[in-house]
């Protein structure tokens, strides 16, 4: 466990001893909850299209993949005109690309981000690496299959594969939502312990909380 | 290079000299001598800049190789000094003293290969890995396909081909 994630007590400016639990006062513990679908089919269709066209990255390269998203942010590729842009915080995105391999180290990191996204979110596996290791097969420190740890939507193969490639990914994308099949946020708490279990079995020193939210 | 290894040979019992181009070359040193001559290089010789410290691991010999790279700048040369080090418990003198970034690599090599450095500030940290299990990793004893095997699940279906077979394949399919 982390040291500053620890129980401990603090002195505050004002000479005022308090206690902290970082696990319990600065993130909320419990599981993720199913979000419901609207309760008319029309209305979830409306909010599906609407959904389908903000579609909000977040700017969380995790891999060599990540070289790919610069020339689909500037004018050559432009994917700003699809209606999709990149966002700093993983608060204010709703779709994580995990661009090509992904180290444990990274995992960790890319698990705390994805839970701290809101629903609905969605996940696309960029290159090889995700989809079954690529290059990295034998690697003793990337994953081999991306979706034993986080619920993905779409997969984009290649090794890399170019900014077109994405562009049609994204489009891809939109179709998935659009039809309402992009469920991964409610597929993750419906499993919650499945998914958990797997990152536990490669995160060998687990110092974060159980659900970063 | 050749000056400079004659003009060492006086001060310092050296190794064998293997000049590798007309301003690169590389000298065996022993563990003991290391530390005088790495003084001796930066204050007269120029040789002020570490640009790398490194190890190789000779398994059949049961050895490390420690590659300690310095540069001159002011005369455009590099020598590399190497080090034999027993590879069972190796432990090296720490330099970070005489290059204090020196204690960055120490750190990497007592991860990755598990050499010692005491007295190296932070090196007991970890650097690179996370939660690691085994023994390190860039010992060459380490079976990364047979770790990776173990701890990672892989996808049924992947398929493997051979290239230049492939490619044959896929140019020229009459050939057989």
């Amino acid at each position: 466990m982390k040291e500053e994630l620890k129980k401990r007590v603090i002195k505050g400016p004002d000479g005022f001893e308090f206690e902290v639990d970082p696990l319990q006062d600065y993130y909320c513990e419990a599981p993720p909850t199913v979000q419901p679908a609207a309760y008319q089919k029309i209305v979830e269709k409306i909010f599906n299209w609407a959904r389908s066209e903000s579609i909000w990255i977040l700017g969380f390269g995790t891999g060599c993949g990540a070289i790919e998203m610069r020339p689909l942010m500037t004018p050559r590729f432009d994917a700003y005109r699809f209606g999709v842009q990149w966002r700093p915080t993983p608060r204010q995105a709703n779709l994580f690309i995990i661009s090509g391999y992904l180290s444990t180290k990274t995992l960790k990191r890319a698990i705390r981000s994805y839970e701290q996204m809101q629903n609905p979110k969605y996940v696309i596996g960029l290159g090889s690496c995700t989809i079954n290791g690529g290059m990295y097969w034998d690697s003793y420190n990337t994953i081999k299959r991306l979706d034993d740890y986080l619920p993905v939507d779409l997969y984009i193969a290649g090794c890399m594969p170019r900014p077109e490639a994405l562009l049609a990914g994204f489009e891809e994308m939109k179709k998935i939502i659009r039809a309402g099949k992009a469920e991964g946020g409610n597929l993750y708490a419906e499993n919650f312990d499945w998914y958990k279990a797997n990152q536990k079995k490669v995160i060998h020193d687990w110092d974060m909380p159980e659900h970063s939210w | 290079m050749q000056t400079l290894y004659t003009k060492l040979k006086q001060l310092f019992k050296l190794g064998e000299l293997t000049e590798q181009r007309q301003d690169l070359a590389f000298i065996t040193v022993a563990q003991e001598q290391l530390r005088p001559l790495l003084l001796h290089l930066r204050d007269r010789e120029g040789f002020t800049h570490l640009v790398l410290l490194t190890a190789v691991d000779w398994m059949e010999e049961g050895q490390f190789q420690l590659t300690y790279l310095l540069n001159d700048r002011a005369g455009a040369r590099d020598i590399g000094l190497r080090v034999m080090l027993p590879r069972d418990s190796a432990t090296m003198d720490s330099i970070h003293d005489i290059w204090p970034t020196a204690a960055t690599y120490q750190r990497e090599l007592r991860e990755m290969f598990g050499i010692g450095f005491p007295d190296s500030p932070g090196v007991n940290d970890e650097f690179i890995l996370e939660g690691w299990n085994d023994i390190p990793p860039y010992r060459r004893d380490f079976d990364t396909l047979k770790y990776s095997e173990e701890n990672y699940s892989h996808r049924p279906d992947r398929e493997t081909t051979d290239p230049a077979q492939h490619m044959k394949q896929q140019l020229y399919p009459d050939e057989g």
